[in-house]
């Protein structure tokens, strides 16, 4: 691994600032709106745009702390899985008699839960890698959904339970604002903090932070509960917005995030990558899908065109062209 | 003693493949570490474990341990078995592959899509066009990861989802079943020779040839040579790139021929066939002591783990274990066996600094 100096703060200049990935990721957002509203005359219709916004946002609540998953330079598989098993057991609670707002907190507590699990087994057992941990958790937590609620759908939630997926506070979605603010904290909490900075220290050279008195491990423990919590919050919202879960809700949500950071610029050789790239990401991917959605294309196609995505958006930095945007 | 110590250090050499650097065999270590001499007997207790488990179904469940139900298991772990060759192979250059389900699916689809055209053909196309167009995205999944330099874990996901994506749109989202398949090409995974059935042949005649590629050619030697030390690999002039491309491409061929194999056998295919079999396949190599990290993994013991996981899958039916557990004690599996193959490759590299004195 080449060592890499991690600038105090970029001076200003005007190339600089327009060749920025995210800029790229603008235009890309622009081409596809543009695609779309020719695609089809319901498209361009604030209330249609509104409530699609709704129906994806589930998502980027996990979008926010893989950001920091692969700037350390691992990955996280198991978040589908996490999202299935934190609603089911809330559902499987509230239908044995738990009131709703304590199943809720176990939910969250579930998610932090089996986040820290994989925290912990990736930070106890350094020669695996990420992969196969969360692969491995990936099955089991599923496998636990599973175990819990057989093939049955559980719900009948109370009456307000929908609020969450459902409502408008003011005119806007409550998801949508929910997510502004958790967007801003993680925000926040990468490019202003020292934690932040420790984050992008690790998934630069983890040998090096260590040596410089970063607890490389706490970190990394953090980061993963974190992702384990957002799931959880995912779990919430989906739930509440589908009135009704399954063991087999959220599979392939680990595709969707992954594909939404990597594009966001965000590199899986870890080190490099902005929140805000991964945040247009998600209203990219999520209007993409909702105007191929209003000319029938199927959810296969969809299938094909999401894992393209994800290779092109890891390959277009490793070509000449690529190299000269700055992420 | 001597000679003890002489055999313990040759079959730990043995373990850690590339790892170990031969010589000062007479050196033997005085103390050793308690986890390394599990790494001896591995392959001995997962074969213990297996006779141990088939004992205990055998009780719970008679019919068991008849001449029909070994022939059965052993037919169902063909397929698997298959699968854990390449996949082996992908691992040990400390790749993984997520795509071999799809791959699988699509080549399967393709060839009943055209079976179900052709009638009349001779079944030998089927296979054919199955292992041209596993290799074809074999091939395509060993330049994203060998020349674009793309982690296989993000390309194979990705390529997943669009073989995934491409057999639905192969088939229109219907399915080919039994009765549009000719009967010569549904003898393909039925038929016997001399009476064992083909698929045990077929999974024969791989291991035979996957052996000797792996301990007997210098290309298979340089598999494992990429795995353990990709750098030193490229500075000894191996073409580390052409090798990661050759992994992936015998990959994606063993999957098109299984996914012919699974649709004869079946005598359906669907757009969802073998979703999830990937878990299985990494499942059976790390059970037999495949490391993740890269460099090490026999073909004796992707043997042993898939047969024992094609133990377990036709014995938990058979004493009422609940098909919704069975996920969770596959993770399970995956889980603890990658577990203890860390614990004991730090137990062997523990010896081998108590044997150096550092």
């Amino acid at each position: 691994m080449e060592p890499r100096v991690i600038a105090d703060r970029r001076e200003f200049s005007l190339r600089g600032f327009f060749l920025q990935w995210e800029w790229m990721l603008v235009v890309l957002f622009v081409a596809i709106n543009v695609m779309n509203v020719n695609l089809s005359e319901f498209y361009w219709d604030f209330d249609n745009l509104r409530d699609a916004t709704m129906g994806f946002l589930d998502k980027a609540f996990i979008v926010l702390p893989m950001v920091f998953i692969i700037i350390l330079g691992d990955i996280d598989i198991s978040v589908g899985s996490i999202v299935a098993l934190s609603s089911v057991i809330m559902a499987d609670l509230y239908n044995h008699g738990v009131p709703m707002p304590l199943a809720m907190a176990i939910c969250l507590a579930v998610g932090a839960l089996c986040g820290y699990i994989n925290g912990l087994l990736i930070v106890k057992f350094k020669e695996l890698s990420a992969v196969i941990v969360t692969l491995s958790t990936m099955i089991i937590y599923r496998g636990v959904a599973y175990i819990l609620l057989k093939d049955q759908a559980a719900g009948k939630f109370p009456e307000w339970f929908g609020f969450l997926g459902w409502d408008y506070v003011a005119g806007v979605p409550f998801i949508l604002i929910v997510f502004a603010v958790f967007a801003v904290a993680f925000g926040y909490l990468l490019h202003r903090t020292t934690f932040g900075r420790r984050v992008y220290a690790m998934g630069s050279n983890p040998t090096a932070s260590r040596f410089s008195g970063v607890r490389t491990d706490r970190i990394k423990i953090v980061v993963f509960t974190l992702a384990g919590l957002m799931a959880a919050v995912a779990a919430l919202f989906l739930t509440s917005r589908m009135g009704s879960t399954r063991p087999n809700i959220a599979a392939g949500y680990e595709l969707d995030v992954i594909a939404m950071v990597v594009l966001g610029g965000v590199s899986t050789a870890g080190g490099k990558g902005r929140m805000a790239g991964a945040i247009l990401a998600v209203f990219l991917i999520g209007y993409l899908r909702y105007g191929l959605g209003l000319v029938n294309v199927s959810a296969q196609t969809m299938l094909v065109i999401i894992g393209l995505l994800l290779i092109f958006a890891v390959m277009i930095p490793k070509l000449r062209l690529g190299r000269a945007i700055r992420r | 003693m001597k000679n003890r110590g002489r055999i313990a250090l040759a079959s730990e050499t043995a373990e850690t493949a590339e790892t170990v650097a031969a010589g000062g065999a007479s050196a033997a270590a005085p103390k050793r570490s308690a986890s390394a001499n599990i790494a001896k007997f591995r392959e001995l207790g997962l074969l213990a474990f297996i006779v141990l488990l088939s004992a205990g179904v055998q009780l719970r469940n008679p019919s068991f341990l008849t001449w029909e139900n070994i022939n059965d298991i052993a037919t169902n772990t063909a397929i698997l078995s298959i699968l854990a060759v390449g996949m082996m192979l992908v691992i040990v250059t400390r790749g993984i592959d997520l795509s071999i389900g799809a791959t699988l699916a699509l080549s399967g689809m393709i060839a009943a899509l055209t079976v179900k055209q052709y009638p009349g053909a001779n079944p030998a196309l089927a296979l054919l066009i199955g292992v041209g167009i596993g290799l074809a995205c074999g091939a395509v999944l060993g330049f994203l990861v060998s020349k674009v330099r793309i982690l296989p874990i993000i390309a194979t996901l990705g390529m997943m989802n669009v073989f995934r994506g491409l057999t639905f749109e192969a088939s229109g989202g219907k399915w080919v079943s039994a009765h549009q398949m000719p009967d010569s090409f549904k003898a393909i995974a039925t038929g016997k020779l001399l009476g064992v059935n083909h698929l045990i042949l077929i999974a024969v005649v791989i291991y035979l040839v996957a052996y000797f590629f792996v301990n007997h050619t210098r290309t298979g030697r340089q598999v494992y040579a990429v795995g353990s030390n990709p750098e030193s690999a490229a500075i000894s002039g191996i073409r580390t790139g052409r090798i990661l491309g050759l992994v992936y491409t015998v990959m994606g061929g063993l999957s098109g021929l299984a996914g012919v194999l699974w649709v004869s056998k079946f005598a359906s295919a669907q757009g969802d066939t073998a979703s999830g079999y990937e878990l299985s396949v990494i499942a059976a190599c790390v059970l037999g002591g495949v490391s993740i990290a890269g460099g090490s993994g026999k073909i004796s013991g992707i043997v042993l783990g898939s047969v024992l996981l094609g133990i377990l899958n036709n014995a938990l039916p058979m004493i009422d274990v609940s098909p919704f557990w069975q996920n969770w004690i596959q993770g399970m599996i995956i889980l603890v066996a990658v577990l203890v193959n860390a614990l004991v490759k730090r137990g062997i590299d523990r010896n081998h600094l108590m044997r150096r004195r550092i």
